[in-house]
């Protein structure tokens, strides 16, 4: 067996890796993870005793529970003494995943091929989004999402919760916003439990929360509960009934927000935030004629992206009070609104050609920069997308090291029209792999999408041991076949 | 944009009708519930149609639009969520709605039915329409005791014919048709045999719905409904990935949801033989099958794929596709596909079955004989398809067969001589066939009872359909319909507009269109992600065939089919959404 048949199942790809044909055997009895004496961290770390706990039923999934007990627990693998798993903190540690490298014969013996590896990330902001707006996500598929993300090593979880269609997050400052605005008040929310398991979930794989709470447009679903929040469009003279975007020239406005987003910052302990700030349709504000007078005030003139830029800047300056770090979509940038220099900016617009330009222009402009234009995987098609995924290169812009430096890493994204429980893991997964390695990997160990194809589709079949409902790349089979529907 | 789930854009034009309605009601005044009449059937559609494009909405919007008049949003809601998928062919559905209650409603056989208690078949298909009707609320054991003033206590189901056939298969000549009256305290659903009955009591199901209370309710309805095309299929592909038993099961569930009523299993192909053959059992215990033990279907896992379809009305038609899309079957039967050549030795990769050998069509008689006796239906569905010549054209013995029999360098007539044979072989075993265009396309005799399987883009469909039936052979159709292509978007849309008898051609030609199948073919599918895939996309060709050629208004559609997926779903079926949006029941299945 060569070492490239043995490197199957690792993905993302580690940085350094040499593995010789000499291999060990494991036995669930005898084998377990252990803490070593030099280690800062001892039996009672939450996180990791419970990802050892994890990640024994993840190797030895025929094992009885009765089978591991204590007393049989040698810190060794079986004539090889120790095999040891160094990292700087326990989310280093659980990134060390020697248990992919493990293979089963005949469903008894697990083995494992001595093997050193280095490994560190590539980027350190790997994220994933799922809107649970558009369509509900019942808690069962976040958390799942979760489990998958975490062997795929993504490390941000960018909860796009709320948006036009509906709001299910349950404020406790502002109850009406999820009473009025989810699909159903009691079926299809997330309260304020159910928002510390996702966050305590995450916690224990890796993985940081942060929710974006998108405005001032794609906020629809904001006005049923807070009156006065949203601009009334007009129709000549009068009110049409309908509504726009926040209205950005009111106090009261301001005010809610402060306090939202207050309660945000007892809620998600996570120090970044995002404030969306993308898409917005400035036909409501210019029928409006209270925002035309503010303009006129301002002395904005016609110009509404400087309103909107009013808009964002307190936004920002209410999160920045709060010691929130913000990020927002790239379209506050291409307003050139004042932004402060730490604002993060996620590029989800255009072709590689357009992203690239944007990457060079505002890491120019000397900002932190995320990309997600080429991870749209909401977007699918026939055939084999995930290689379009796969031969990204986030730094490949015209601009000097400290630009490319400013790439901190990128985002897979599953906007949710046509996405819920029904068919969301098999539309993520394996296809957001391809962006994992993207965002893990070295890129040009990584390079060759051919030689990537074998051990994505050894690795969606062990996702799909694992429980997550990996679709196939291409024909072919796996040993153990997904059994739900 | 997606359409508005409640248009009332046109509520201006319904004014005149809603006063005539009103006007109707305070004759009425005795009734508890105010009862409106709407009656929609499918020819006022069609007449509405010839005024006004719209005016299938509009005629949609005036069933649940009346009571939206005037009871308010909530009443309305209770009406919409009557979605009738696919759409029958004649109904009328009143504003007057009854109670059931899971503790006194009954599905039982009428007086003078020709099926009785030991109609198993329909046994089992009362106790899962019971349970798709009241789901968990039997569990609850809610309230008893109250009596309604309007409770439908039973549907009894009559059948008519002298054999309802509790036993058999159905088959292409079945008769589908139903008539179902809702009333209290008794309704009736009334069809000729169990397969009618089957199709009305998944209308029965659909026409029940929860109110705001959590009750179950239906309206006074009068239905009668039998399908527009007899061959309404599905071809699932276990080859290119195998599929669990049970994927298979669910998506024999949701296509009785839909009306279909053939399986098409494309059971082997180049990449895997999963099917377990008594008499030749190396075909997929050596190396044919992905796994000799869990990627097969043994015997009784086919038993139960057919009779499970049977009791949901589906037949089963299983493809053994030759002389192409062999390879699998090489590696468990020596010498039946043809060596390659590259020049004059052997390049150890194998072509096309090899048609030269006497050999060849013995074991085809045999394992045909086998296979007409494992699959009950009357037809089988040969392939025929995407036949490669260049392993024919690179071996000398076969130059030389090709010379003996005058054939030159055609080798389609190779091919048509092959095909010729096994279809003779076939023959022999009293099985009707069905073939892929090709063995049409390229000349070879066929039987007159022959189905000829319409699937390519190119030359047109259309232009295909009107060849095929011009020479007087039966068609289906799937070129428009194969699934297993995706694309971002509501892509069922274009799935709905696609029509069989949509070529130029005489009466007499449109009828010799049987139908058609949705194929979902598996080069990118397997048990995680078939069913959402698949669902609701497929309904969309199940109503294409089923109702009435006039339904095709999509918004119409779009209404009826995101309530509709919602059912599904509730019923335990992953059926993706349309479009933005949500079911009372999300999917919990994870």
């Amino acid at each position: 067996m060569s070492g490239v048949w043995r490197l199957f199942g690792v993905w993302p790809m580690p940085q350094q890796i040499t593995q010789s044909t000499d291999r060990y055997l494991l036995s669930p009895q005898s084998f377990s993870f252990s803490y070593s004496k030099d280690s800062a961290a001892q039996s009672g770390c939450s996180v990791l005793d419970s990802a050892f706990k994890r990640y024994y039923s993840l190797i030895f999934p025929d094992a009885a529970d009765g089978a591991r007990k204590t007393e049989f627990s040698i810190n060794t693998l079986v004539a090889a003494g120790a095999a040891a798993l160094k990292a700087q903190s326990v989310w280093g540690a659980l990134r060390g995943r020697v248990y992919s490298l493990i293979y089963s014969l005949h469903c008894i013996y697990y083995f494992v091929n001595k093997t050193e590896i280095q490994d560190f990330p590539r980027f350190e902001f790997r994220g994933l989004l799922l809107d649970t707006s558009r369509h509900y996500l019942p808690l069962n598929a976040i958390l799942k999402t979760l489990d998958a993300m975490a062997y795929s090593k993504f490390n941000v979880f960018h909860w796009h919760i709320v948006d036009d269609p509906s709001f299910p997050y349950q404020s406790y400052s502002y109850p009406d916003l999820s009473s009025k605005g989810a699909f159903h008040p009691m079926t299809h929310i997330y309260t304020q439990s159910d928002v510390k398991r996702v966050i305590s979930h995450a916690r224990m794989r890796g993985i940081r929360v942060i929710p974006e709470f998108d405005t001032p447009g794609h906020t629809q679903s904001w006005g049923k509960g807070q009156p006065n929040l949203l601009t009334p469009c007009y129709k000549g003279d009068v009110p049409s009934g309908t509504f726009g975007p926040v209205n950005p020239i009111l106090d009261s406005t301001y005010q809610f927000m402060s306090g939202l987003f207050k309660e945000m910052k007892s809620v998600f302990p996570d120090s970044y935030v995002h404030l969306g700030g993308d898409e917005v349709n400035f036909a409501c504000w210019k029928s409006n004629p209270n925002v035309r007078a503010f303009m006129t005030k301002m002395g904005f003139g016609h110009d509404y992206t400087k309103l909107e830029s009013y808009y964002i800047e307190n936004i920002v300056n209410i999160s920045s009070a709060l010691n929130k770090t913000p990020i927002v979509w790239q379209d506050v940038f291409d307003y050139r609104e004042r932004i402060p220099k730490d604002t993060v900016l996620e590029i989800w617009k255009g072709v590689p050609a357009d992203y690239r330009t944007e990457l060079a222009k505002i890491t120019h402009a000397g900002y932190r920069v995320l990309l997600s234009a080429p991870w749209y995987i909401n977007h699918i098609s026939y055939g084999q997308d995930w290689r379009n995924s796969y031969t990204v290169q986030p730094q490949n812009f015209s601009g000097t090291d400290q630009q490319k430096a400013l790439v901190i890493g990128g985002e897979v994204c599953m906007w949710g029209e046509y996405v819920d429980a029904t068919n969301l893991h098999p539309r993520l997964w394996p296809r957001a792999c391809a962006a994992a390695e993207r965002l893990w990997s070295n890129e040009e160990m990584t390079s060759n999408v051919d030689q990537a194809f074998p051990r994505l589709e050894k690795f969606r079949c062990s996702l799909i041991r694992r429980g997550i409902q990996a679709e196939p790349l291409f024909v072919g089979y796996c040993k153990d076949e997904y059994r739900g529907v | 944009m997606q359409p508005q789930s409640r248009d009332c854009r046109f509520a201006g034009k319904l004014r005149p009708w809603i006063s005539y309605y009103k006007r109707r009601q305070s004759r009425a005044p005795n009734r508890q519930l105010t009862v409106l009449r709407c009656c929609c059937t499918v020819t006022e559609m069609a007449a509405l149609r010839l005024l006004n494009f719209w005016a299938m909405l509009v005629t949609l919007s005036v069933c649940n639009g009346w009571l939206f008049e005037n009871f308010g949003s909530y009443r309305n809601r209770e009406a919409d969520e009557v979605a009738l998928w696919p759409l029958p062919q004649k109904i009328q559905i009143s504003g007057a709605a009854f109670q059931l209650s899971s503790a006194g409603f009954q599905i039982t056989h009428a007086n003078g039915s020709t099926a009785g208690p030991s109609c198993s078949l329909l046994q089992n298909a009362f106790r899962r329409y019971f349970d798709y009707i009241f789901g968990n609320a039997r569990k609850q054991g809610k309230n008893q005791q109250k009596v309604f003033d309007s409770e439908l206590q039973e549907l009894q189901v009559l059948l008519t014919a002298k054999d309802p056939e509790c036993d058999g298969y159905p088959n292409l000549k079945t008769d589908e048709s139903y008539q179902l009256e809702v009333d209290q305290p008794t309704s009736v659903l009334k069809a000729a045999n169990v397969w009618g009955a089957l199709r009305g009591l998944e209308t029965f199901s659909q026409l029940v719905y929860e109110d705001d209370y959590g009750a179950h309710k239906i309206n006074k309805t009068s239905i009668s409904d039998f399908p527009r095309f007899a061959h309404r299929g599905i071809l699932l592909d276990t080859s290119r990935h195998y599929l669990p038993l049970k994927a298979i099961l669910t998506n024999l569930e949701a296509m009785a949801m839909n009306k279909f009523n053939v399986f098409h299993w494309h059971i082997v192909d180049d990449h895997s033989f999963p099917f377990l053959s008594r008499t030749f059992p190396d075909l997929s215990q050596r190396k044919g099958a992905f796994h000799p033990y869990t990627h097969v279907y043994t015997p009784s896992d086919v038993k139960m794929v057919i009779e499970f379809a049977r009791m949901r009305g589906i037949r089963v038609v299983a493809e053994f596709d030759t002389p192409g899309h062999t390879q699998s079957w090489g590696k468990g039967q020596p010498d039946l596909l043809t060596p390659c050549f590259s020049g004059s030795s052997p390049t150890g990769t194998f072509g096309p079955v090899n048609p030269i050998l006497n050999s060849t069509y013995d074991f085809m008689t045999r394992f045909f004989k086998e296979v007409s006796t494992v699959f009950p239906d009357a037809y089988i569905h040969l392939g025929g398809d995407e036949v490669d010549f260049s392993c024919w054209k690179s071996n000398p013995d076969i130059q030389k067969f090709m010379d003996q029999q005058g054939f030159g360098q055609d080798y389609k007539k190779l091919e048509s001589y092959y095909i010729q044979r096994l279809l003779d072989i076939v023959s022999a075993t009293n099985k009707g066939y069905m073939v892929w265009q090709e063995v049409f396309d390229n000349g070879v005799k066929l039987k007159a009872d022959t189905q000829l399987h319409v699937w390519k883009e190119n030359p047109q469909y259309q232009d295909e359909m009107a060849r095929i039936t011009a020479a007087g052979f039966y068609t289906l159709l799937s070129s428009p319909w194969y699934l297993n292509r995706i694309s971002y978007g509501q892509d069922w849309q274009a799935v709905y507009k696609a029509d069989p008898q949509n070529f130029n051609g005489t009466a007499e030609q449109k009828k010799l269109v049987i139908g058609g199948e949705a194929c979902l073919w598996g080069e990118y599918v397997d048990g995680t992600n078939l069913t959402p895939r698949l669902w609701p996309r497929a309904s969309a060709v199940g109503e294409r065939l089923w109702s009435d050629e006039n339904v095709k208004d999509i918004n119409s559609a779009y209404n009826r089919l995101a309530k509709h997926r919602c059912r599904m779903v509730q019923r335990g079926i992953p059926a993706e959404p349309l479009y933005i949006g949500f079911c009372p029941h999300e999917y919990g299945g994870l």
